[in-house]
């Protein structure tokens, strides 16, 4: 490659406070190629991503643009200069129209420097008909499907005729169709000379989009391969440093006695008749489409959302319904599917929010004792091998895949006999995933009974005891381990069709 | 979530979401037509038990009465809008009507400069908050609240325990408050021009709509590079200098000043805003709106002395009208977004 890249790191550095985010790492893109950038949580993609986009400046090593070093002093010299960005969640203004969202910061204006609304609208309306959406540009963002606002980002990045597109982790909310509809828009892009750099914990993602694909470990580079060279199994040893012994350590477990056991449960307009047994020792999985109503299940079983029918029993006795306390006391604990409006506490430190769930164990009169408190967490955080600074650390420092361990710590520190976890590794890395598995197995081989709601197959078919498939708000189907395959699996997930995957 | 959207051939742009647009106006008009619509309603019923209500003199004093809160909204609108706060309106109004009365007490200055030097002074106190809260980072509340303060001793220490005695205004500082051109009084005229200004600048100039940005979702604005501090440095600077303009203007109405004139002003100022449908916390609502509510709690005030109602009442009333404000805010809102998403299901 002779050829002048369009953006280019050379000796990146930097670091917040005595955490080095980055070191050394450089990275080129060229024009009509796609490249990927690989890596655990916590490598230091996102950092380096703000970097390139003026949100961090770097410590060391400089950014170059058409191999001229440019200085971002925020987001809009980067967008100026050409680079937009995608991030994992939509950064989109809810009360504003979808028109002033995409033309924000780059307005047509008219005369008296006043804002050109009817050049906005056309000018949407066009993006839109390019992407083949139909989207009113003058309805407002809020209430947009995450698709949708994906979308409207993408939009945005045309509209600014982007050189450089940046995409973090696009595709970690968006169903099967709808990530391959973002991809032709952005094969599109690319033909058209757009540089495209493209973050995902989906691997087949990355072989399927990109040319090249960067690996950063420790926010160190580590390598940049061409992809048709590679194939997971290396790209995984890249990213991990070590070969990954199993990705589903299953530890074989008897099923005891039942633990937590659902009969009819029913919320109108949502799920109805539900029931199913989770044995001690057993992981049961729920699969299903996204809107299958999975989570509604468990939000109803642990009592966040009141069921209209039906009951619960926890180790055989009937549970309040409608009450997350009763069920904590009664030894449930659900880790919830969004860690970050749900599972934690984001701007309190790592200790306190493993401390949520247990105040009343901490100390007496409602004092908490600092002390109990921190030897609790530094306990689990140990046992769940977490990676941290101090613990007084806020919990947003944390990579998402720490994060999600601090989630588990705290629920499991309540000492549960019945845990329920919601899409436990989704955006975690390949490393942290396998120790959740191996952690979840473990746990289970301990006696404790797991019902597990996940949309990743392979993570179905890899952990679970039993399959419990939902349709439409209805339990489509039970499969034993043995006889739980991909096709099986989504067979009853579609109803029956087998038509169309997730 | 709309895992309906699997078919690969969308249907042409058209009218998709067309109910959603027309519903989205309609509840973001729905205030304005909501406030307005008790205005007028309230009018009618004072009217209806006692004419006077109505009359040449009724009308001009309701408006002359409104005229200051309503400039006070319009800049206090400006600064919620980005999701901020500015409890120092009431004491930068004492404090300007006071300086303004001492200067032209021995200047003998006219009407344009009076203005000029309330403005200067509403913007001095304005930059200062200005500058904590956009550079200092300092939230909003704190740092007003402590403005408030600081301005009232300020005004105090100035003032000494005396007072601006009409007697010694130039006349034609007190035209300002008293004169008319074609019958409607100068105050009202001029609220009317900096509304319709702000209006107009908030809508169509890119500036106006950062600001609406900002309050919608701080962090998106930092990522899509908008000039976060400069806009709310603006906000605080434009809402301190009309604070000014409206302590110029207290003084050529009342003529007479003490230290502590528009003291507590400052929560009747953002009641009004609330209550015209500019959302604490940010992103929506219009200055129209926030002068609809100021022109309706005035209103309230006079028709309750016109009804011989004991005034203690206002508050209260007031105290429900906010609520019920912020409480329809929440339902409208809540059901705005349910109803968006069912639309962008299909």
């Amino acid at each position: 490659m002779n050829e002048q890249p369009v953006l280019a790191v050379r000796g990146l550095g930097k670091s917040f406070g005595a955490v080095r985010a980055l070191s050394d790492v450089s990275l080129r893109l060229y024009a009509g190629e796609a490249h990927a950038l690989a890596g655990e949580n916590g490598a230091g993609k996102s950092t380096l991503i703000k970097t390139l986009t003026g949100v961090h400046r770097p410590d060391t090593g400089e950014v170059l643009l058409d191999g001229v070093a440019v200085d971002f002093h925020g987001p809009a010299d980067a967008r100026d200069a050409g680079i937009a960005v995608i991030y994992q969640e939509p950064t989109l203004f809810p009360d504003l129209s979808v028109a002033e969202n995409i033309c924000m910061g780059r307005r047509p204006l008219r005369s008296l420097r006043r804002v050109d609304r009817s050049a906005e609208y056309a000018a949407t309306a066009a993006l839109m008909r390019r992407l083949g959406v139909a989207l009113d540009p003058d309805r407002p963002a809020r209430g947009l499907s995450i698709a949708d606002q994906q979308l409207v980002e993408i939009a945005k990045a045309l509209s600014s005729d982007a050189r450089v597109l940046i995409m973090d982790e696009p595709t970690a909310a968006l169903t099967g169709s709808e990530t391959a509809r973002l991809f032709g828009v952005v094969e599109a892009l690319r033909a058209e000379g757009a540089a495209v750099l493209f973050v995902s914990h989906r691997l087949e993602e990355i072989f399927r989009l990109c040319a090249r694909v960067t690996t950063l470990r420790d926010g160190r580079w580590i390598a940049t391969d061409r992809t048709a060279d590679l194939d997971e199994d290396a790209l995984v040893r890249r990213m991990v440093g070590r070969d990954l012994d199993e990705l589903y350590p299953k530890q074989p477990t008897e099923p005891g006695a039942v633990a937590l056991s659902v009969r009819r449960l029913t919320r109108e307009g949502v799920f109805r008749d539900i029931s199913f047994d989770v044995r001690r020792g057993e992981i049961v999985a729920l699969a299903g489409l996204v809107g299958a109503g999975r989570s509604e299940v468990v939000q109803a079983v642990f009592g966040v959302d009141r069921a209209d029918a039906g009951e619960v029993r926890v180790g055989g006795r009937p549970l309040r319904p409608g009450s997350p306390a009763a069920a904590m006391a009664a030894g449930v604990a659900l880790v919830p599917e969004d860690r970050r409006q749900r599972g934690l506490v984001m701007e309190m430190s790592i200790e306190r929010n493993i401390g949520l769930t247990g105040l009343g164990r901490l100390g007496r009169y409602g004092l908490v004792r600092r002390a109990l408190e921190h030897g609790r967490a530094a306990d689990w955080a140990a046992r769940l091998r977490l990676k941290y600074g101090r613990l007084s650390d806020p919990a947003e420092v944390l990579s998402g895949g720490n994060q999600q361990k601090v989630v588990l710590a705290k629920w499991l520190a309540t000492e549960p006999s019945v845990l329920i976890v919601d899409e436990p590794t989704r955006g975690i890395d390949v490393g942290t995933k396998a120790e959740v598995h191996r952690l979840l197995s473990a746990l289970a081989a301990d006696g404790l009974a797991v019902l597990m709601v996940s949309s990743d197959l392979p993570e179905v078919l890899g952990t679970a005891d039993r399959v419990l498939v939902m349709h439409e708000g209805r339990l489509a189907a039970e499969i034993p381990r043995a006889d739980a395959t991909e096709e099986s699996v989504m067979t009853a997930a579609t109803g029956r069709t087998g038509r169309e995957a997730a | 979530m709309s895992e309906t959207r699997t078919t690969t051939a969308p249907p042409p742009v058209p009218e998709a979401d067309h109910f959603a647009r027309s519903l989205a106006d309609t509840v973001f008009r729905a205030r304005e037509i909501a406030v307005g619509g008790a205005l007028v309603l309230l009018i009618l019923g004072t009217w209806l038990s006692n004419h006077a209500f109505l009359d040449d003199q009724g009308v001009k004093d309701l408006l002359l009465n409104s005229s200051i809160l309503v400039l006070l909204a319009v800049g206090q609108s400006v600064v919620v809008l980005t999701r901020n706060i500015d409890l120092s309106v009431g004491s930068v109004v004492g404090l300007t009507a006071f300086a303004c009365g001492d200067f032209v007490r021995d200047s003998g200055h006219g009407p344009v400069v009076v203005s000029l030097l309330g403005i200067a002074i509403g913007a001095c106190c304005g930059l200062v908050s200005g500058l904590l809260v956009s550079f200092g980072r300092v939230p909003a509340l704190v740092v007003t609240l402590g403005m408030l303060y600081v301005i009232q001793g300020l005004d105090y220490w100035w003032a000494h325990g005396e007072q601006v005695n009409a007697a010694d205004i130039p006349d034609d500082v007190l035209g300002l408050g008293t004169g008319s051109v074609l019958g409607v009084p100068y105050l009202p005229l001029i609220s009317a021009v900096v509304l319709a200004g702000t209006a107009y600048y908030l809508r169509a100039y890119r500036g106006g709509r950062e600001l609406y940005a900002i309050g919608s979702s701080p962090q998106a604005a930092r990522l899509a590079g908008i000039p976060i501090r400069r806009r709310v440095l603006g906000a605080y600077l434009f809402s301190g200098a009309v604070a000014g303009f409206a302590g110029a203007l207290w003084l050529a109405r009342f003529g007479t000043v003490v230290a502590d004139a528009a003291n507590g002003w400052e929560l009747t100022v953002v009641s009004a805003v609330v209550v015209g449908g500019v959302a604490i916390t940010g992103g929506t609502g219009s200055v129209w709106g926030a002068a609809l509510g100021a022109l309706l709690l005035t209103t309230i005030g006079s028709a309750l002395v016109v009804l011989k109602v004991d005034s203690f009442w206002q508050q209260a009333i007031t105290g429900v009208l906010l609520l019920a404000a912020i409480a329809t805010d929440r339902v409208l809102q809540l059901r705005t977004t349910r109803a968006l998403r069912k639309r962008s299901r299909q």
